[in-house]
């Protein structure tokens, strides 16, 4: 049994031959070239995000609103606070409105509806919801309730937009997550003799919640970078406001005009915002995604 | 047993009384009337949809409105073949340019990669999909577009005899960055979706196609792409119903120019970008136009979804000898992590 018995010849059978491993050496050299391809974007977002929006950074930034001189240099134009408040008020109302639909409606799916053909027809206009374009959302409420009310825009109706936009994530997640609740548990609850209602309330949810709490801070990280469902349903009011009849500014649409300003100053607001608005969606997944690895279910 | 009734009553001492059964009965009821007003809400948002854009499609025809090469806003006409084009193109770069990366940073991590870095791969890519899409139009119009642009001149000279891509001046916004963009901004979705895909394909596949003598390379052309090739369709039909549908940063950066860009480098105009940028100053036929061209929009996308739900789904079972639903599920989990 010693190295010498295959004799060489031999060995060159069990051999790749060179074309093939050349072959194989080029593909994954292309894969892996295209994994760095794709991650290099990320980078230079975040580079440019840095070096701009840093530097346009500073107390005044946060604590004015956007209501400056841009003509005279010397004149400040202004920072974002109305923008932060009014993205802030949007989204937890919209949150306020879209969690308890959301979540109840998966509650139902996966309680209640299971495989009948209303679910099927239920989970099929989900689908519908999570594939319709944001700026048609914004048309919607617009149609409804500027159109149909004679009214103008105002923070509460682009709230709505929002919810519209996060209704079928927050669904879609929760159903997830409330389809791994084991049926034991259920059925031990059941055969205690709790009624369904309280295995629903006291046991599916409890254990289904930190699952579901992930999901919604993903769909509320989306809501909070929209700008097209605002545009024709909040408007954008420069000043700081906290009535959500009114119209209210919002971080997005913030950024969007001050992108085709040919101001320097207000472009480089427009950074400053981004920048803030990037900082505050990536804590939002940050938190989402700890949650998510404390959960017991995902 | 004695117990089986209560003294003086019909009811098993089993059951429930009317009272005690009341919550569980307006629970049931409760959230079926509330999953079906969404129903009613969506189709109700249909009708109103198509009644506001009624005025356009009446006067222009469905077909004239969709493929009249005349978006006019001061003479009143309104042909959306431009938009409908430039959507169509642009969407289409993203899926040419987006697809092959992300599939290929599918395959490195499930399959290449070293343990170690499987992780943080992941997230980098999934962290794309947290940036708004109006930073990914302010970075592409301020760094990316200026950037290319010599480059993209370069390109068009060279190839001025290709029709479509050389000839024309390369200008700041055009197609080719707005799809380049649009492809990063798919990246994740694609990516995810063919991760999951990819993790269902049976390890007995591989390990037989490795036992033949496959390389590592052959091994994933022969086991693991075509198994996964109806779930990585179905993929990339979700990305380009993202794509499709896609406005702010389409909107900065396309150039809103409302005529069929005549090459690659040129200017254009979407559908969504067309709404975002004339929806406020729009009044009478040209609003009406407008909510046609959101219909349209919306019905593009909901056939495009249509499609991919349906490859997805089918998936879930190509082999036999996987567990049922596996791709879909995975599809469906895919599409909450990233936030669709």
């Amino acid at each position: 049994m010693n190295a010498q018995t295959p004799s060489s010849e031999k060995l060159a059978r069990f051999n790749v031959s060179p074309a093939r491993q050349r072959r194989d050496r080029i593909a994954r050299g292309t894969i892996l070239a295209a994994t760095v391809l794709a991650l290099i974007p990320l980078l230079l977002i975040v580079y440019y995000l840095l070096s701009k929006g840093l530097s346009s950074w500073s107390p005044s930034f946060f604590t004015t609103d956007p209501t400056g001189n841009t003509f005279f240099k010397s004149s400040s134009i202004g920072g974002i606070k109305s923008a932060i408040f009014g993205t802030i008020e949007m989204v937890a109302l919209a949150s306020v409105i879209s969690v308890p639909i959301g979540v109840g409606v998966a509650v139902w799916l996966v309680e209640y509806g299971k495989n009948s053909w209303f679910a099927q027809l239920v989970r099929f206009f989900i689908d519908v919801l999570t594939g319709v374009p944001s700026i048609v959302f914004g048309l919607f409420i617009y149609i409804v309730l500027i159109v149909g009310t004679g009214s103008s825009f105002a923070g509460y109706k682009g709230a709505l937009a929002l919810s519209l936009l996060m209704l079928p994530v927050v669904t879609r997640s929760a159903e997830v997550i409330l389809l791994l609740v084991p049926g034991a548990l259920r059925e031990s609850a059941l055969a205690l003799g709790a009624p369904r209602w309280r295995v629903i309330v006291s046991i599916v949810l409890p254990t289904a919640l930190p699952g579901m709490v992930t999901g919604v801070l993903l769909a509320v990280a989306r809501a909070a970078g929209e700008t097209a469902p605002l545009l024709f349903t909040a408007a954008a009011a420069k000043a700081t406001s906290f009535n959500l009849g009114g119209f209210m500014n919002s971080l997005p649409v913030q950024i969007y005009s001050d992108v085709t300003s040919p101001t320097t100053a207000v472009v480089n607001r427009a950074w400053g915002a981004a920048l803030t608005l990037v900082v505050m969606i990536l804590l939002l997944n940050l938190i989402a995604r700890l949650i998510a690895r404390r959960s017991r279910l995902a | 047993v004695e117990a089986a009734s209560v003294p003086g009553g019909e009811r098993s001492i089993l059951g429930r009384s009317p009272l005690a059964r009341f919550p569980d009965r307006a629970l049931k009821y409760g959230l079926t009337i509330l999953a079906g007003l969404i129903l009613v809400l969506i189709v109700y948002f249909f009708f109103r949809l198509v009644g506001e854009a009624k005025p356009a499609f009446a006067k222009f025809g469905v077909l004239g409105f969709t493929f009249d090469n005349d978006w006019n806003v001061n003479a009143e006409q309104f042909g959306a073949l431009p938009l409908v084009v430039g959507t169509l193109i642009t969407s289409g770069l993203a899926l040419l340019i987006g697809v092959p990366v992300a599939v290929a940073t599918a395959v490195y991590v499930t399959e290449l990669s070293p343990r170690r870095v499987r992780g943080p791969i992941t997230i980098l890519i999934e962290l794309l999909a947290a940036v708004p899409s109006v930073v990914y139009g302010l970075w592409g119009i301020f760094f990316l577009a200026p950037k290319l642009q010599p480059a993209e001149q370069w390109v068009a000279d060279r190839l001025s005899f290709v029709p479509f891509i050389g000839g024309g001046i390369a200008t700041i916004p055009n197609y080719f960055v707005t799809g380049l963009v649009l492809a990063i901004m798919i990246l994740p979705i694609v990516s995810a979706i063919s991760r999951e895909v990819m993790a269902t394909v049976p390890l007995d596949h591989k390990e037989a196609a490795l036992g033949l003598g496959a390389t590592r390379w052959e091994m994933i052309r022969i086991a693991v792409l075509p198994y996964c090739r109806s779930g990585i369709v179905g993929g990339a039909m979700l990305g380009l119903g993202r794509a499709i549908g896609e406005t702010i940063a389409v909107t900065i950066l396309i150039g809103d120019a409302p005529q069929l860009g005549g090459h690659l480098f040129g200017q254009g105009y979407s559908l969504a970008a067309s709404i975002a940028n004339e929806f406020g100053e729009a009044q009478g036929l040209h609003r009406s136009a407008l909510f046609a061209a959101a219909l349209v929009l919306f019905v593009l996308t909901l056939l495009v979804n249509g499609v991919a739900r349906i490859f997805v789904l089918r998936a879930a079972k190509p082999g036999s000898s996987k567990p049922t639903g596996g791709a879909a599920q995975a599809a469906d989990a895919a599409d909450v992590a990233v936030g669709a």
